[in-house]
């Protein structure tokens, strides 16, 4: 079985790429809609890397991140944020927060499965 | 598959948009709440990222102005007004009919476009002009690791020393020691000193870490790279502790004891005091608790690791063992040159008498002398790349004198070389290198201003091509300055003002004697002594050079030159009873000659070759021999230059394997020969220097026969 990743992003057409992207190397996705979906689901199910926007509705990625990172299931796991923003503040909070590492948007697939195979090894 | 996400995008966005109209409007009736002006915030950041990776960068830029203000209304730096929100709104249509547009339908109004910008830039408080965020994203250098990289491979020593805290990040350390794994060679040691006593280990800290010794090509910022996401979380140092160029070339390493003093785990004294007993270092060193075994065994490591890889270079770079005075290579190659005639002779003479006996043994003997040929040129080939590795020390010492930086990059070194013509070839080279760095590569700050590296790159590639071996010398400098180049050579002379020439044609006046664009004489280059004297050495060696060159990206030296100087490939050929050879690798093809065409031509040497036109040249015209040509003629089809020219021979006999002779003193001023060889009958055939012929005919040159 591939290992489980979770896309948490407000935006459907990068959930929509991120998945095709990761399904097609042989991943398995779970997507959620913003923070707070993707900690219910959290909740539920064992996933072994988080990808999450910063900017959500509800629950933001630094949030989120936080929330994940007090789950028994998840403080090992790699997270990545997705950030529009390459200025380190940004960057520097989600980090502190608990982020593995990041990816600055726009990014290509190729770039995105760089990112998940450094990080889940 | 990016088309779907388009349209996965655009729908999404016009949902977004929507949702920002009906914002705003509420926004309109409660300026103050916060809840809101997030809402409208997020939508427009994700209008910005996502139209940038699907493709809508126009939406993307446009969409950052607006957000630029709203992120400072979500800080309370900007109050909203009436104002605010009318052109927002207006912000809102402008970004429907760009992505309308994009989906195939009316144009934008880009005017319009730029007035809402500029109103909205009117909200934003002085000081804080809309920061140009560069849309080029730091991830760039971790999936291309810098494009340039060096070809050698480089040894490096790395300690990752991640923090103890590092998992709780969701970093696994291992999954990055395995991923420089993936570099190249690598030998990897974990550190176990900092483990505590049980009772203190905390399960979830990281104590351990690693010596990793790693031989790699990709460079030193894939390394980095490896580390990008922990560079705040470990302590890591990289240091080369081997170049592959072959600067300090002894196989041997480094004393173990002074492997442990450079990184720091020994002090010097500790060392000195116990080599004065005399037992195994290592040993000792664990014994008196100096040195833990771990780091001891990551010394040991790293010993063993760059031996092999010296010993390695060694075994390519030096094939031959026994050491043998360059003249009697020189007298054994003369021998085969001999042996070659004579066994041509013998095959002649036992083709004519035809009986069966001597046949075999003639056979015999030919397949014996081609394989005895080869073996012996064989042996008088070397590797390039001891030569490439004396320009090393050239383009640093160079680099440094001119305030450049500069790295030379080799490709192909172990490209065999008939030894005289490696010889001959390092002066041109020297030359070549030197204007490379003297004239191409720019000084640091001009590069910087160009946006490239302030390194330079000068690129010496050696490559074998049929029986020639193409050597290029290519630089990421300036380039050629193409109207430098004319208006020099027309107020040399060398061209008219007028006349149309291509690219191709006016960077070979470089090569003209006494041309020189260098607007500054300096001590290395720009004497006026330049490529006219390259160009000579390497046509004397029967080479060819070349140049191509783009302003601002560089130019290419190509060089081409026979594998060796002294047995060729040829084509034998008759002109009356006198025989000729052409070096076969200048020869395209043969056709006919008949006297129709001659008088079809009307005294124009051109023949009709497939519907091509080609200038030919009857050699029987030019050397003067007297009697008449035959009714059928024959063109030998040549590319001299580049360009095709035809020979008129009377009759084409076949291939040949020549023996350079050279011509006598008195013959050495005799234009349109380059030696002579003895044919199988013993009778003397002249070589002739194609390239040669053609520059005294296009000259008009009287020829000396």
């Amino acid at each position: 079985m591939g290992k489980m990743i979770m896309t948490a992003d407000d935006s459907a057409s990068v959930r929509q790429m991120v998945s095709f992207t990761l399904r097609e190397s042989g991943y398995e996705v779970l997507e959620a809609i913003d923070g707070k979906d993707a900690l219910e689901k959290l909740g539920k199910q064992k996933i072994d890397m988080l990808i999450t926007d910063l900017n959500m509705p509800n629950l933001d990625g630094i949030g989120l991140i936080k929330g994940a990172r007090s789950l028994p299931a998840c403080r090992f796991i790699p997270i990545i944020m997705l950030t529009t923003e390459s200025q380190d503040a940004r960057k520097q909070e989600g980090k502190t927060a608990g982020a593995t590492g990041w990816i600055v948007k726009p990014f290509k697939p190729d770039q995105l499965l760089a990112v998940v195979k450094k990080v889940l090894g | 598959m990016k088309d779907k996400y388009k349209d996965a995008f655009r729908e999404e966005a016009y949902e977004l948009l929507t949702e920002l109209e009906s914002s705003l409007l509420e926004l309109e009736e409660t300026p103050d709440d916060l809840e809101v002006v997030g809402r409208v915030f997020r939508a427009m950041h994700t209008i910005k990222g996502s139209g940038a990776m699907f493709g809508f960068c126009d939406v993307a830029a446009f969409t950052h102005e607006v957000e630029t203000v709203f992120d400072l209304v979500r800080n309370g730096k900007i109050n909203i007004n009436t104002e605010l929100i009318s052109y927002t709104l207006a912000a809102r249509d402008q970004i429907k009919s760009m992505l309308d547009a994009a989906d195939g339908g009316a144009g934008v109004d880009i005017e319009t476009g730029e007035r809402i910008i500029t109103a909205l830039r009117g909200f934003l408080p002085s000081g804080h002009g809309g920061r140009p965020e560069a849309a080029s994203p730091a991830m760039q250098s971790l999936v291309a690791p810098a494009a340039i990289t060096s070809k050698e491979k480089v040894t490096y020593r790395v300690r990752f020393k991640p923090a103890r805290k590092i998992f709780f990040n969701g970093t696994n350390p291992v999954a990055l020691v395995n991923e420089l794994r993936g570099l190249g060679e690598c030998k990897v040691v974990a550190q176990r000193d900092n483990l505590p006593l049980l009772e203190e280990l905390e399960a979830e800290s990281c104590y351990i870490y690693w010596d990793i010794i790693l031989t790699t090509s990709t460079g030193i910022n894939a390394i980095k790279d490896v580390f990008i996401f922990v560079d705040d979380d470990c302590e890591l140092d990289i240091e080369i502790i081997d170049y592959g160029g072959g600067l300090d070339n002894e196989a041997d390493y480094k004393k173990l004891g002074e492997i442990l003093v450079e990184r720091g785990d020994l002090s010097p004294d500790a060392l000195k005091q116990v080599l004065s007993e005399q037992k195994q270092v290592g040993e000792i060193l664990v014994e008196k608790g100096l040195v833990q075994t771990d780091k001891l065994h990551s010394a040991l490591l790293e010993q063993q690791h760059v031996k092999e890889i010296r010993h390695e270079r060694e075994k390519q770079e030096s094939v031959a063992s026994i050491r043998v005075p360059a003249e009697k290579l020189d007298t054994l190659i003369n021998l085969v040159g001999e042996l070659v005639t004579v066994q041509a002779r013998l095959s002649q003479i036992a083709a004519i008498n035809m009986e069966s006996d001597l046949l075999t043994v003639a056979e015999e003997v030919e397949r014996l002398t081609s394989e005895l040929r080869d073996n012996a040129l064989g042996i008088r080939m070397l590797p390039i790349g001891t030569t490439f590795s004396k320009f090393r020390r050239l383009v640093h010492d160079l680099s440094r004198e001119l305030g450049k930086e500069v790295e030379m990059v080799t490709d192909g070194a172990e490209t065999e070389f008939d030894k005289n013509v490696i010889e001959k070839l390092n002066d041109p080279l020297v030359h070549l290198i030197r204007n490379c760095i003297d004239h191409g590569i720019e000084m640091p700050e001009e590069r910087k201003a160009a946006g490239k590296p302030t390194k330079g790159i000068v690129h010496l590639a050696a490559v074998h091509s049929g029986d020639s071996v193409v050597i290029s010398i290519t630089d990421d400098g300036a380039g050629l300055d193409r109207n430098a180049i004319r208006a020099k050579a027309v107020e040399k002379g060398l061209i008219s003002a007028g006349t149309e020439l291509s690219d191709r044609e006016i960077f070979a006046q470089i090569f003209a004697p006494g041309f020189s664009t260098a607007k500054q004489v300096t001590s290395v280059s720009g004497r006026g002594v330049g490529m006219d004297v390259v160009k000579r050495a390497i046509d004397a060696l029967r080479g060819t050079i070349d140049l191509s060159s783009h302003v601002g990206k560089g130019t290419t030296v190509t060089i081409k030159m026979p594998l060796t100087l002294a047995i060729i490939e040829s084509l034998l050929v008759k002109i009356g009873s006198d025989s000729f050879v052409m070096p076969l690798s200048q020869v395209d093809e043969c056709v006919e000659l008949t006297r129709e065409d001659v008088e079809k031509s009307h005294g124009r040497n051109l023949a009709d070759v497939r519907g091509r036109l080609v200038p030919y040249i009857p050699l029987r015209e030019r050397f003067k021999i007297g009697g008449t040509p035959p009714a059928i003629e024959q063109i030998i089809i040549t590319r001299v230059n580049n360009t095709k020219v035809g020979f008129v021979v009377d009759h084409v006999i076949g291939e040949h394997q020549t023996v350079i002779k050279s011509l006598g003193r008195a013959y050495r001023n005799v234009q349109g020969l380059s030696g002579a060889t003895i044919l199988g009958n013993g009778s003397v055939a002249l070589i002739l220097d194609l390239p040669q012929l053609v520059n005294a005919v296009e000259n008009g040159a009287k020829s000396d026969y």
